[in-house]
């Protein structure tokens, strides 16, 4: 085998040389000085249905890479052998953007871009398989905001995948539906795994340690898909979520204080059940209304029917960090409950009531503590001095999400 | 003016025909892979100076978008008894075998705009029977040929800055893809500048001056306009006479809404710049940012009235960072000028 052929053509094994080198079938891109355009190149080139196998080794990149040819799977060596390098990147937004439907990433890693790591935006059945997405460096505020990012996607799996160092989300599903994050690694991030604005979700079986906060669902106002509802997080280890904030500031995630485990903001049925929470040193479980003023009619800024159980928690609350924590804790006192919620409800249902469809329930092992902290919307003060700490008053149960199911795991 | 403008347009012509009779390539620009040179479409007759073969006629815009101070020259052409549908709004829908020319150059220096021109590249838009197809082709040191490249590439350009300084630019020839990520909608490979609003205003053909949709109509190239007088016009965002928040949002428009609008690569972000976008909050007035990362520079809104200093499209628009600039792709260097219009606009806002 020629070593300085750079790309090997199995199939098919050449073309009309006046025209350009549009390869199908398969291609192999090894380490080396062309390796970036030939590359790049590959990923236009491609045809529907095609593998591009990365070589174990690392790639240099200055610019961004992307891929807008549906169907295409992408296979490194393995997250620690094929090593995807943006240190040096001079544009982009991201490291690699992906745009077509029914793309598989496996086993690569994409470490150090100034942006975002791998955003696919609009691609419908994305995987994303044994990726990691790092910044070498550990926690900073210069390093990009996301790590894997799907946004305005249907049918988006990330599975066995790690990401660490991203000064937002780590795992960062935007504007979507029918999701399935799970057994992934996400930490030393702001927040390890966001669900924002998006319905139909599954995130479990994740390990969640080191980041600020551990696993937020979102719903913000003023974008083109709201309304986040049905998601499930479950079977999560969320344990030692200690890593100063390190966003920067004006981004919603800005706000998390250092040590919250599960944060639900806004959305609708929302379920946390099964999960391990240790030693998150604010609050393990957060439900809170979306804090900031907002113009926007058609935008439900309070979480509604969220129900939190069978999860088992070990010592947390010790140590309320920032603006949040300190809210909490004035109301609380130290440590902070294991669950807490702020209370808020719109003005019309503190004159009458909330209808049980829309309530918040906790069923919990005994001992498990609890606050409302019966906060008036649109102010950060309790209504109340005491918050009420009664868990009993809010047993009840609501149904659950179905499972999500996504067509790329039927195929396996 | 009619009689002299359509004199002028015959000898252009003639003077073209005169110059090689080969007509554009039709067969090169549908076929499904691109020629390596861009001498096999036939479209210019003398490529160094950029003169058109017969049926490819230049064009302009009211506002251009930025790309590091290089200078373009437009050109469609339409395969013959074709025409184009108006669109009020949107580019024009043109038919199959239409091709959309840009060339980009510089001059020795910049204040000299006709002088020592280096052509860099030339991207074509080509509306093939599946959709349309972008390539860029790199012009080699003589200037008489232009190579396809595929990936992209990255060339150093030197050139004397408006100041007298010396300007090292790292231009970039965008891959397929970063042609796709300004030219999408609604995920379709679809041209962004030949619209009604920003083509509605005089040309000067080979001398002779007239609006481009007039002389579009009268060549049959457009079909369906209503009356020219009534049509929609940019505001062109240098010229002081017009009011600011026209030519601010003339700038955004052109510079921004191509990704920012629902239908684009930047819909997630629910920052919408089109030119009729009229719900504040979308278009930037105190709203929160959302997936910014560094870009939001630690500021509050996007706009934020009155305060320029403190509006997250500003800082962006100022930064050469990947991760914070904007636009995102198309730029390497800040847009002085621009910026400078954009925060007198910020400033006066209440």
């Amino acid at each position: 085998m020629g070593s300085k052929y750079r790309v090997f053509y199995t199939l098919p094994l050449l073309f009309a040389l006046n025209t350009a080198g549009f390869a199908a079938g398969s291609i192999s891109i090894v380490p080396g000085p062309d390796a970036a355009e030939e590359l790049q190149e590959a990923l236009i080139t491609a045809e529907p249905g095609s593998m591009i196998s990365l070589a174990e080794g690392t790639f240099e990149f200055s610019d961004g890479l992307s891929l807008d040819v549906p169907g295409v799977t992408i296979r490194g060596a393995g997250m620690d052998k094929t090593v995807l390098s943006f240190g040096d990147q001079k544009a982009g937004g991201e490291g690699f953007l992906i745009t077509s439907d029914n793309v598989t990433l496996e086993d690569f890693a994409v470490v150090n871009t100034r942006g975002d790591g791998i955003k696919s935006k609009g691609a419908d059945q994305i995987s994303y398989r044994r990726i990691r997405v790092e910044w070498t460096g550990g926690p900073d505020e210069k390093n990009g905001a996301y790590g894997i990012y799907p946004v305005e996607s249907k049918n988006v799996l990330v599975e066995d995948s790690l990401v660490r160092g991203a000064s937002d989300a780590g795992i960062y599903v935007g504007q979507s539906e029918n999701i399935v994050v799970r057994n992934s690694t996400a930490a030393y991030n702001v927040a390890g795994i966001e669900i924002e604005n998006s319905k139909h979700a599954d995130v479990y079986g994740n390990t969640v340690t080191h980041n600020t906060g551990g696993i937020l669902v979102f719903d913000l106002p003023n974008l083109p898909v709201m309304g986040g509802h049905s998601v499930r997080v479950f079977e999560n280890q969320v344990i030692d979520n200690d890593t100063p904030n390190f966003a920067p500031a004006g981004n919603i995630v800005g706000m998390v204080a250092k040590g919250t485990g599960i944060m639900v903001m806004a959305n609708r049925n929302v379920h946390v059940f099964d999960n391990v929470l240790k030693n998150n040193g604010t609050v393990h479980v957060l439900i809170a209304t979306y804090p900031n003023d907002f113009d926007d009619d058609t935008y439900v800024p309070h979480p509604r029917a969220v129900l939190v159980r069978d999860n088992s928690y070990g010592d947390g609350g010790g140590e309320p960090d920032g603006e949040v924590g300190k809210i909490i804790s004035d109301v609380t006192g130290t440590p902070v409950p294991d669950i807490v919620w702020d209370g808020v409800v719109p003005l019309t249902e503190w004159i009458t009531w909330t209808s049980g469809d829309d309530r918040i329930y906790v069923n919990e092992a005994d001992g498990t503590t609890f606050a409302n902290l019966r906060m008036i919307q649109n102010t950060l003060y309790p209504w109340s001095t005491s918050p009420d700490r009664d868990i009993s008053d809010y047993e009840g149960t609501l149904p659950e999400p179905d499972m999500v199911s996504l067509p790329q795991l039927q195929v396996q | 003016m009619k009689v002299s403008a359509l004199l002028g347009i015959a000898l252009w012509l003639t003077a073209l025909a005169s110059a090689r009779a080969d007509k554009v390539n039709d067969a090169a620009l549908m076929a499904a892979n691109p020629p390596r040179m861009l001498s096999a479409y036939g479209l210019f007759v003398d490529p160094a100076n950029q003169i058109p073969n017969v049926g490819v006629l230049p064009y302009d815009l009211v506002t251009p978008l930025f790309t590091d101070y290089a200078s373009k020259y437009r050109f469609v052409y339409i395969p013959g008894g074709k025409s184009a549908e108006y669109r009020e709004r949107e580019a024009f829908a043109f038919p199959v075998g239409t091709t959309l020319v840009k060339t980009f150059a510089y001059p020795g220096d910049l204040r000299k705009p006709n002088e020592q021109i280096r052509l860099i590249e030339t991207r074509l838009l080509i509306r093939q029977d599946a959709g349309w197809k972008a390539w860029a082709y790199v012009w080699n040191e003589d200037m008489s040929d232009a190579r396809l490249r595929i990936a992209g590439k990255r060339l150093p350009v030197s050139v004397t800055h408006r100041d007298g300084s010396e300007l090292a630019i790292d231009y970039v020839v965008p891959n397929a893809n970063q042609c796709k990520g300004c030219h999408a909608l609604n995920k379709e490979l679809t041209p962004i500048g030949p619209n009604a609003r920003n083509l509605n205003h005089d040309y000067s053909y080979a001398g002779a001056v007239k609006n481009q949709l007039r002389m579009w109509v009268d060549l049959e190239l457009l079909k369906g306009a209503p009356d020219i007088g009534g049509l929609p016009r940019a505001a062109d965002w240098r010229d002081e006479s017009e009011p600011l928040d026209k030519r601010a949002r003339s700038y955004l428009d052109v510079n921004c809404a191509h990704c920012h609008r629902k239908e684009g690569p930047a819909s997630n972000s629910g920052l919408f710049l089109t030119a009729w976008e009229d719900d504040r909050t979308a278009w930037g007035y105190r709203k929160r940012p959302v997936a910014a990362g560094r870009g939001s520079g630690g500021l509050e809104f996007g706009i934020e009235p009155g305060d320029a200093d403190r509006s997250i499209l500003i800082y962006r628009m100022r930064s050469n960072d990947p991760a914070i600039m904007m636009p995102e792709l198309g730029r390497t260097l800040v847009h002085e000028e621009a910026v400078t219009m954009l925060e007198a606009w910020i400033n006066g806002l209440k």
